[in-house]
């Protein structure tokens, strides 16, 4: 049944591909609609990151853009100066943004609540300040010149890594170990559950996805800025959003709201400036009816799914 | 059978600025006793519990487990050291299922690394098997192995003291610390706790020290008692002399006909 399941989804996920694939070659998806997507992966890839600390481990950070930036600047330099392989470019961007994710974490993470929000943003905005001020990778002029080296097939691929990874980890002992600390901090460590540990390690490997991204997103883009809202503050309330409207501590729930709340402001480009109120009265009017984000913390599963069906094909039946 | 003592405390001081919540408190417990720490509200029995679980930092005294020093060890390595305990306002996991409570307090004995987990291999599977149905056995034993799937947060009183009690049994202790297990329940409850507190000692032979208000369970369960006023230790002994102990009556009742 487990391996079904497992099996059913890796179709439907081939099958999302080639359905992307075919539809480009047809000439019914433009390459502008093929760039969305890719940016829908990228940002699956951090909200999900994201999520592991924010929403698994229950520490609050609004620094992931600073670990996106260092993963941007890093391959960008790499594939650019270096002329490095953009698969080694992203590796050494995910691993750079990870080693800082620990260096933050260890020191910020004896901080609760808001004074570890504070601090996370500090550091995200530090990260930013060090960009504008290197000169080796732009400074103020931003870095301009990086290939287009991000296809859709490795964002999504990636992506997929990604959600798979952050899955597989909260649903061992290891996530198991970090909900604790999310739920009751004391109780873990009597448990013999090393808070401290977990914390980091939670924020480490959200960084290191982070870093992922931010090199996907570099090669992306082709242009590195260090504006607020590329690499700064703004990006990171950005990626929150995402997180929260999707549901604190799901999965399928940050996919589901990265790829909405990518795709929304794209839409409403028609309509030019009443873009910035209708998006936001969109996001008031989910937060109303559903406080604790699109999911709540559930997950969509293809059990739940076929049960929905079933179920409510079963009432129809009895009315 | 060995009869030297398990647990001892030697002179502990627990300070918090100029209040002192513990003061030379001196206690030893053998294996498999069932021991009570009573006491006035503020008597400084929870302080003690923390102490012995490094919740609080002990300001002078030792304590040593199994010939082993604890004093001002990290909460999670004293749980490794086999000291469970549970908690007087409950702490449960609220949000999550009694099974994953369960299987959280096995984490000190998981042996598959981050990469198994992530990878599922094998012996991640074979491993998480084995987490699942112990907890199960753990459940099955507080009579509760059919809430397994419910949210902890939302069992009635009783159960949730009962889950938090099989959670500490999760970790094999030595030593189980209940911070009144019986409060607020009804006379029936207690009397099924007080069974199922002798059944684990006999069962899974360890050593349990409880706090307790309700001095008919303790009276009924504990075999050697000690009494806590205002941070000394003023009392101890088994039920029989504490119940004649005038220092303890001056305690409970007020000191006016001394």
């Amino acid at each position: 049944m487990n391996k079904l399941s497992s099996l059913i989804k890796g179709i439907i996920l081939l099958l999302a591909y080639l359905v992307v694939q075919l539809l480009e070659r047809q000439g019914v998806l433009l390459p502008y609609h093929v760039q969305i997507l890719s940016l829908c992966c990228i940002n699956v890839i951090l909200v999900v990151s994201l999520n592991l600390i924010n929403g698994f481990t229950g520490q609050f950070s609004i620094g992931h853009a600073g670990f996106l930036a260092i993963g941007a600047y890093a391959s960008a330099y790499l594939t650019v100066v270096w002329q490095a392989p953009f698969l080694f470019a992203i590796i050494c961007g995910g691993v750079l943004a990870g080693i800082a994710g620990l260096a933050v974490g260890l020191p910020a993470l004896r901080l609760r609540g808001d004074y570890l929000a504070i601090a996370t943003l500090g550091f995200g905005e530090i990260i930013r300040v060090i960009i504008l001020n290197t000169d080796a990778v732009g400074g103020a002029r931003g870095f301009s010149g990086i290939p287009k080296y991000t296809t859709f097939g490795l964002a999504y691929l990636m992506a997929i890594f990604t959600v798979v990874v952050i899955r597989n980890f909260v649903t061992s002992d290891y996530g198991r170990a970090c909900l604790a600390v999310r739920e009751d901090e004391i109780a873990a460590e009597s448990l013999g559950v090393n808070s401290t540990y977990f914390k980091v390690l939670a924020f480490t490997i959200g960084a290191f996805f982070a870093g992922t991204a931010g090199a996907l997103f570099s090669h992306y883009l082709q242009y590195m800025a260090p504006t607020p809202n590329q690499i700064g503050f703004v990006k990171s309330i950005d990626i929150l959003i995402m997180l929260v409207l999707g549901g604190l501590g799901s999965i399928t729930g940050s996919i589901v709201a990265a790829i909405t709340l990518t795709i929304i402001p794209e839409l409403l480009r028609g309509f030019a400036e009443y873009r910035m109120i209708i998006y936001p009265i969109l996001l008031i009017i989910v937060m109303i009816y559903r406080p604790a984000g699109l999911l709540a913390g559930n997950e969509l599963s293809l059990s739940g799914i076929t049960q929905f069906v079933k179920g409510a094909r079963a009432h129809g039946n009895h009315t | 059978m060995a009869t030297t003592p398990e647990l001892m405390v030697n002179n502990l001081c627990v300070q918090f600025g100029g209040l002192k919540a513990v003061d030379q408190v001196c206690f030893s417990l053998k294996p498999q006793t069932l021991a009570g720490l009573i006491g006035p509200n503020g008597a400084g029995k929870t302080t003690v519990f923390n102490a012995l679980t490094g919740l609080c930092p002990v300001t002078s005294g030792q304590i040593s487990f199994n010939e082993k020093q604890l004093t001002n060890e990290a909460p999670h390595n004293i749980a490794r050291y086999g000291i469970a305990r549970t908690f007087q306002n409950i702490r449960l996991f609220r949000n999550l299922t009694v099974l994953d409570n369960l299987r959280i307090a096995y984490h000190q004995n998981r042996q598959y690394s981050l990469l198994c987990s992530v990878f599922r291999s094998a012996r991640f599977k074979r491993e998480e098997a084995q987490i699942t149905a112990k907890a199960k056995e753990a459940l099955a034993l507080v009579d509760l192995a059919d809430k397994a799937d419910h949210i902890a947060g939302s069992l009635p009183y009783g159960e949730q003291r009962r889950v938090e009690i099989a959670r500490a049994l999760m970790l094999n202790p030595k030593l189980l610390l209940l911070d009144e297990p019986a409060a607020g329940m009804n006379p029936h409850e207690t009397q099924c706790l007080l069974e199922l507190i002798r059944k684990l000692r006999d069962d899974l032979q360890i050593t349990v020290l409880l706090i307790e208000h309700d001095m008919k369970l303790v009276m009924n369960l504990c075999e050697e008692l000690f009494v806590l006023d205002y941070g000394h230790l003023i009392a101890t002994g088994d039920p029989k002399s504490i119940q004649n102990n005038e220092r303890v009556v001056e305690a409970y009742l007020g000191g006016c006909m001394a």
